[in-house]
């Protein structure tokens, strides 16, 4: 089997690259210029949302207000209330009304979506599973914020880390521009026929939410093709009724339960599949991580989301210096892209894992119990330490991350880690 | 409206062999209730004993499109169903019409699910909500609700040696539906099942949400013998201790008239559940049950403007 691996440069290119795009000729238009059929569009994060949600032919919207996600109802309900998408709209009273209101909407055979964030996330927890288990294809926008108490509405990832669990394809984007293209490909992973799981795509609180950024849109007719409206088999029908989410005792739940595993450890596959088509029409590779400078490299990080633009800007500086660092960014959190992960730290000395939420308790943050849990499989030999950054919106900055690499060098040279865990950036 | 028995359909939307228990009240009423189907229907179903017992893998009693999720969410579930239909029938244009009936005990109603029952009635969903009333919690083991009478011992209100079973009233269901100026709401027992079934159909009928509060009286929980389900069900309306009425447009319609109300004693006596209160050391609580009787009655027979 090959493994489908992203490769960004570091060296930069000036211009974004667009290689299939035969006329890359630029004319200002509005405002806005338009690339032969990609038009650039100042978006904030969730603006991306919901213009990908527009674009996508989304049948029904169920959602409840929450910063930093409020933007994205907002936007839907501006669509929806000037016609320009005939979705449905369900103002709902709470996230658990939001997210049941979608599992009923998802078994009409609708197309569907919904966003939240933080205690909205957290007030939906027994529904994730439910949505799961009822193989209900739906797309979530997590806008990802702190959990009270105390109360903070900036961003970290305890909510979705929080639910890790929970059965949910979990995807991570690093900017607008992946926010939309995300979007978009979500709903044809997760309505794939072998597929039928709820995707959650992750970005993070008013980093991304609430950035302006140039994003890349695709064409309507162009999103058309790429995600025709869904079909399923399973849905409430009179002429052949189905008893959805019955009771399943001893002699069932576990087998039902494995079956979901299986599909979605199938995800990788049906993602990468997806993420070649999507490349043909819109010239943005995707995949499960994406790795910067890996070839060669001795030590590097992983991590998620907005940090990864910070760690490859502090890479760039330090590979100028000839520093042999490396990045890895996991696009795909659950399922866990195990096999691409160890496909690229084949050679490396020491790695950072990056975790934005604490596990109270536990050894490490959860991202780094995945990957430490992996690595007693097949590289032992790696030296790897965690860092826990960010809670509650506190920034990292690039000097922390060049630190943190230091570190790494460090350790990389004398192979002894003193602290498996840091808390970069708090005052102790 | 009163549909004739003809009418209704022949076919058994429940099919039997489900494993409710013999003499089970809520199975009666969701059976009844699917009686009264005009055409194509879904059901969604909160948590709860007929969810429980009529879907065991792989079996399923449910010969219509029938869902569960969770405990709290049938009227959100319905919500979202009907925004499905909505939007595909935009598309699609399809004419092929399907009812939607969400049904949940008194727990998944008058408790935790009120907060999604409101969301939903507010925003005016075409649906039908009936709540199946057995007083309590029993798919869990009985206990108490807020759709619990005063006096019943449950697990959770317990007839102890000093707190003599449930303190409190049942809460006025239908009073807090009407405040959402639905079009219609009603209450009905499945000892009169011509009423409730047209009541059912009333429901179905109408354009946007509504709401039957059926009394399905459960044996178990009640302490009492499974051969008197119908008997518990009748004497509850004729000793005025659950009126029948329904209200359309906000206006109460007092339904079964109760001119001489059968002594509320020869109900409560079949029931285990109030055995404690004919302890003389309780008999305030007794008098108190009987209090908190006439004066609901009354104030339905004032808001249906009936004289006594
Ligand atoms: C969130 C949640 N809390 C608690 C439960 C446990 N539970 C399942 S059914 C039930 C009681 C149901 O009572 P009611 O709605 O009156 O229906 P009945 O059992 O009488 O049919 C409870 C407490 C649950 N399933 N979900």
């Amino acid at each position: 089997m090959t493994l489908h691996i992203v490769k960004k440069e570091y060296i930069r290119s000036e211009t974004p690259s667009l290689s299939h795009v035969k006329d890359s000729s630029t004319r200002v238009q509005n405002g806005s210029v338009t690339m032969k059929n990609q038009e650039v569009v100042g978006f904030n994060g969730d603006e991306a949302v919901a213009y990908a949600v527009k674009q996508s032919d989304v049948n029904v919207i169920a959602a409840y207000p929450i910063t930093p996600q409020t933007i994205i109802v907002e936007r839907l309900s501006e669509y929806v209330a000037d016609g320009d998408i005939d979705s449905e709209f369900v103002c709902v009273e709470s996230e658990h009304s939001a997210l049941s209101a979608c599992i009923g909407a998802s078994l009409t055979g609708a197309r569907v979506f919904t966003a939240t964030a933080s205690q909205g996330l957290a007030l939906m927890h027994e529904v994730l599973y439910a949505t799961s288990g009822l193989r209900c294809p739906i797309v979530m926008a997590v806008v990802n914020r702190a959990l009270s108490a105390p109360i903070n509405i900036h961003n970290d990832r305890s909510d979705m880390m929080g639910s890790r669990d929970c059965g949910w394809v979990q995807i991570y984007a690093e900017n607008s521009q992946e926010v939309y293209d995300w979007i978009i490909q979500a709903f044809r992973i997760s309505e794939h026929q072998n597929i039928q799981l709820p995707i959650a795509v992750n970005l993070d609180g008013f980093v991304i939410s609430h950035s302006m950024e140039n994003v890349y849109v695709l064409p309507n007719k162009d999103v058309k093709k790429f995600l025709p409206p869904r079909k399923t088999r399973y849905k409430i029908d009179p002429t052949h009724p189905i008893s959805f989410g019955g009771l399943f005792l001893q002699d069932y739940y576990y087998e039902l339960k494995r079956q979901q595993e299986e599909a979605l450890r199938q995800t990788s596959k049906i993602l990468d599949q997806v993420g070649k088509e999507y490349y043909k029409i819109s010239g943005r590779e995707y995949g499960s991580l994406e790795v910067c400078g890996m070839e060669d490299a001795d030590v590097a990080i992983l991590c998620m989301g907005s940090t990864a633009g910070t760690v490859r800007s502090v890479l760039r500086k330090l590979r100028a210096d000839g520093k042999k660092v490396g990045l890895i960014k996991l696009w795909l959190y659950r399922p866990f892209p195990i096999d691409e992960l160890f496909s690229v730290i084949e050679n490396l000395k020491a790695l950072v894992v990056m975790d934005m939420a604490l596990s109270f308790g536990a050894p490490f943050g959860a991202l780094c119990s995945d990957v430490a849990s992996i690595l007693q499989i097949k590289k032992k030999d790696l030296k790897i330490f965690n860092v826990i950054y960010g809670l509650g919106g506190r920034d990292i900055t690039p000097s922390e991350i060049e630190d943190i690499f230091n570190d790494a060098l460090e350790i990389a040279k004398t192979g002894i880690v003193k602290d498996y865990v840091k808390f970069v950036g708090v005052r102790e | 409206m009163v549909i004739s028995l003809k009418e209704l359909t022949t076919k058994e939307l429940l099919a039997p062999g489900h494993r409710l228990c013999a003499g089970c009240g809520p199975s009666i009423a969701t059976r009844m209730a699917l009686k009264a189907a005009r055409g194509p229907l879904v059901v969604t179903n909160a948590t709860g004993c007929v969810e429980v017992s009529t879907t065991i893998f792989p079996y399923t009693a449910w010969r219509i499109p029938w869902i569960h999720s969770l405990f709290e969410n049938a009227a959100a579930t319905a919500a979202g169903i009907e925004a499905g239909f909505k939007a595909l029938g935009k598309r699609k244009n399809t004419k092929n019409h399907i009812d939607i009936i969400a049904l949940g005990g008194d727990g998944g109603t008058f408790d935790i699910g009120i907060q999604a029952l409101s969301g939903a009635l507010e925003r005016g969903h075409d649906f039908v909500y009936i709540c199946y009333d057995n007083e309590a919690y029993m798919n869990t083991g009985i206990q108490r609700s807020g759709a619990t009478p005063r006096g019943a011992s449950t697990t959770t209100s317990p007839a102890g040696e000093i707190i003599p079973g449930k303190r409190g009233l049942k809460k006025d269901f239908i009073g807090i539906c009407v405040a959402h100026q639905i079009e219609y709401a009603a209450t009905a027992s499945i000892g009169f099942p011509n009423d409730y079934i047209t009541k059912v159909r009333k429901a179905l009928e109408v354009n946007g949400p509504a709401v039957i509060h059926v009394l399905a009286p459960c044996p178990l929980g009640w302490r009492a013998d499974p051969i008197n389900t119908v008997k518990l069900a009748k004497l509850a309306v004729q000793t005025t201790v659950f009126p029948i009425y329904e209200v359309e447009d906000g206006k109460y319609k007092l339904n079964i008239r109760i001119k001489k109300p059968i002594e509320v004693e020869e109900y409560l006596k079949l029931q285990g559940r109030f055995r404690h209160i004919f302890n003389p050391k309780f008999r305030d609580v007794l008098e108190a049950i009987k209090q908190d009787i006439t004066t609901n009655w009354e104030r339905i027979l004032r808001l249906c403007n009936v004289n006594p």
